[in-house]
């Protein structure tokens, strides 16, 4: 187990940068979700970790020593992939003891081992199956299983979820989870989903077009988005984000409504507002009037989605799981003055309030 | 009625195609049941025309007879010494090429080095220099390294193959990337790799590559005949040729039967053994 460093890594292919400057250290045991959109270069970072991707520039350390020169197998990593990469002619058994193999380990250690993993992950029946004879969740478990017997400095998942079907995938996360819990191990974990990251990480990194916008813990991701990609990639449904003209403690919103809110500087500003940091009008207070052009139904909760009124800026808020409110419907909505998100218009950066 | 009639129709075009193919086995393998039938007479029946359509009662005296002598008293050399070296040539061109051409398909997929593509490509363009056209200065070199009349020189000039290249190259770039990366990550390196991921996962293709690429060697015709002047190095094909070149008469079409009877076999022999590999290598999709 050990720490990761990362300095000013960064990547370029045939003259086009596609990763401008990652800074960042990982504690020993920390887990670290990097999230982003596809092609924000999560992936070519985490491969560059692994030693499958040259370095361009900027160092990777890992456990005090710079990584950039050596082979993956010099790096004391293990990787799960997205299709997990199993060897198809191989058993479970074998799959799982083949790095121990080249690593010379002694037999008996390697039949621990594997029995240990194998307990942990429940595969003790299938030991001596071939991967094709496997569900995609047991494949998916043996990946893991073949990462967690090198008991590597660093373990590195490649969207290792992403190709099962929900209902596993919410029991995978949880087991990845406990089995965090339990090793203790580094662990540098990529995806696109965002309830993965939030439910899995210590830390995040939201990467957006090969930048870092933000890393930090999941609450402090969704509480003070630093930027707003951030803001309107984590959380669902998405954040409102719209421009509104501040002056004097009030804000001209799109369509002519004014509002008196916080704000933090004149002039034109992005406003954001999560659909949930919402509640409905007093009479008479001010307000957002927001026309519903339909209603998500989820039991708990229902989501408004509608259009901003004299405007064609579309606005989500949560309701109430009971409401009777429809399409068609008029509603004002006051946004809590605690969870308001000001970005600069220019930059997208966070102002704060 | 309605509906029996589309089933009459499909089962009177099933009974054509069968009628078809039924044909078309008839006038491959009759020749070949021809000679069967030719070795088990004796010479005499055979130079009186026309030959019986169903098989003598002369195949053991025949075949004891080539096997004692008979074919060595003819070419010079005996049938058990053809049958040897016929196989030793097949074998060396078959594992050659394979050797040779699993290497260079497992360089050009698998590595990156200057100059890859151009080395694909010439081994690509020999594809358009079969053996005919390259033989005079192939027979030079042969010479000048003295290797006439020895089995490598029997054997080298025939291994260098761009097909079974290019069967291995089209198969390694089925294997995904993140099987290759897997084995980096688990600390396999080149060789550790191919032994242990890649050769397992060939083994159908090698199977297919080794039956196509021994019937070539076997059958081999020309370059034997330049290469080799003395009959202790005939393959058996060549000895056929000789046996035959007396006038009609003279030649004992008996025992030439039964040569090429025993010319058909080991090929024949080769395929059935590894009919299920060889056909698994050239339909096989899953990974």
């Amino acid at each position: 187990m050990a720490r990761i460093l990362l300095n000013d890594v960064r990547k370029s292919y045939a003259g086009t940068q596609v990763i401008h400057g990652i800074n960042m250290q990982i504690a020993d045991g920390e887990f670290v979700v990097i999230v982003g959109p596809s092609g924000c270069g999560k992936s070519t970072l985490l491969r560059m970790v692994a030693g499958l991707e040259a370095i361009t520039s900027g160092t990777v350390e890992i456990g005090d020593k710079v990584v950039n020169d050596l082979e993956p197998r010099q790096r004391d990593i293990a990787m799960v992939f997205q299709n997990y990469a199993l060897y198809p002619h191989m058993s479970v058994r074998e799959n799982m003891a083949y790095g121990l193999k080249i690593a010379r380990m002694s037999k008996a250690e390697i039949g621990s081992r594997v029995a240990k993993a194998a307990t942990m992950l429940e595969l003790e029946p299938y030991l001596d199956r071939k991967p094709r004879a496997l569900s995609g969740g047991q494949r998916q478990r043996v990946a893991m299983g073949r990462a967690l017997v090198r008991e590597p400095a660093a373990l590195l998942l490649d969207e290792p979820l992403s190709n099962l079907d929900a209902k596993l995938r919410v029991q995978m996360r949880l087991q990845i989870k406990e089995m965090h819990l339990r090793t203790g191990q580094t662990t540098l974990y990529v995806t696109h989903d965002q309830v993965e990251a939030m439910t899995l990480a210590d830390r995040l990194i939201v990467m957006n077009k090969g930048v870092a916008e933000q890393i930090a813990t999941p609450l402090e991701v969704y509480q003070r988005p630093a930027s707003e990609f951030v803001a309107g990639f984590i959380g669902s449904p998405a954040m409102n984000i719209f421009t509104v003209s501040a002056a004097d403690g009030r804000v001209t919103l799109p369509g002519g409504a004014v509002l008196p809110l916080p704000v933090p500087r004149g002039g034109d500003l992005r406003l954001g507002l999560r659909p949930e940091h919402m509640r409905m009008a007093e009479p008479g207070e001010a307000a957002i009037p927001v026309v519903l052009r339909s209603v998500e139904r989820l039991g708990a909760d229902a989501f408004g989605y509608g259009m901003i009124e004299g405007s064609d800026v579309s606005f989500v808020l949560r309701l109430p799981g009971t409401s009777t409110l429809d399409r068609g419907d008029r509603v004002e909505a006051v946004p809590d003055p605690a969870h308001l998100h000001f970005f600069d218009p220019e930059s997208g950066k966070r102002i704060e309030g | 009625m309605a509906e029996s009639a589309p089933l009459a129709a499909r089962r009177s075009g099933r009974l054509i195609a069968h009628l078809w193919m039924v044909l078309g086995v008839i006038v491959v393998a009759f020749p070949v049941y021809y000679v069967f039938v030719a070795s088990t007479h004796s010479l005499q029946t055979i130079l009186r025309p026309p030959l019986p359509l169903l098989p003598g009662s002369e195949a053991v005296r025949n075949y004891s007879e080539a096997f004692s002598g008979g074919v060595s008293r003819i070419g010079g050399v005996s049938l058990w010494r053809l049958l040897a070296n016929t196989t030793i040539v097949a074998m060396g061109i078959a594992l050659g090429k394979i050797a040779i051409s699993m290497a260079s398909a497992y360089a050009i997929v698998f590595f990156r080095f200057p100059l890859r593509m151009a080395c694909f490509w010439l081994i690509f363009i020999t594809l358009m220099l079969p053996v005919e056209v390259r033989i005079q200065p192939t027979y030079k070199v042969m010479v000048d390294l003295g290797l006439i009349n020895t089995y490598p020189g029997l054997i080298l000039p025939l291994i260098a193959s761009a097909t079974a290249t290019l069967l291995f190259r089209q198969f390694f770039m089925t294997i995904p990337d993140e099987l290759l990366e897997a084995a980096r990550v688990d600390g396999a390196g080149p060789w550790r790799f191919f032994k242990d991921i890649l050769w397992p996962l060939s083994l159908t293709n090698v199977a297919a590559i080794f039956v196509i690429q021994f019937i070539y060697g076997w059958t081999q015709y020309l370059w034997p005949l330049l290469v080799t002047n003395s009959n202790e190095m005939n393959t058996i094909v060549i000895a056929l040729k000789k046996m035959v070149s007396f006038a009609d008469a003279d030649t004992p079409w008996h025992l030439v039967m039964v040569t090429s009877v025993l010319a058909i076999l080991p090929p024949i022999l080769v395929v059935v053994l590894m009919q299920r590999w060889f056909v698994k290598g050239l339909v096989e999709t899953e990974k």
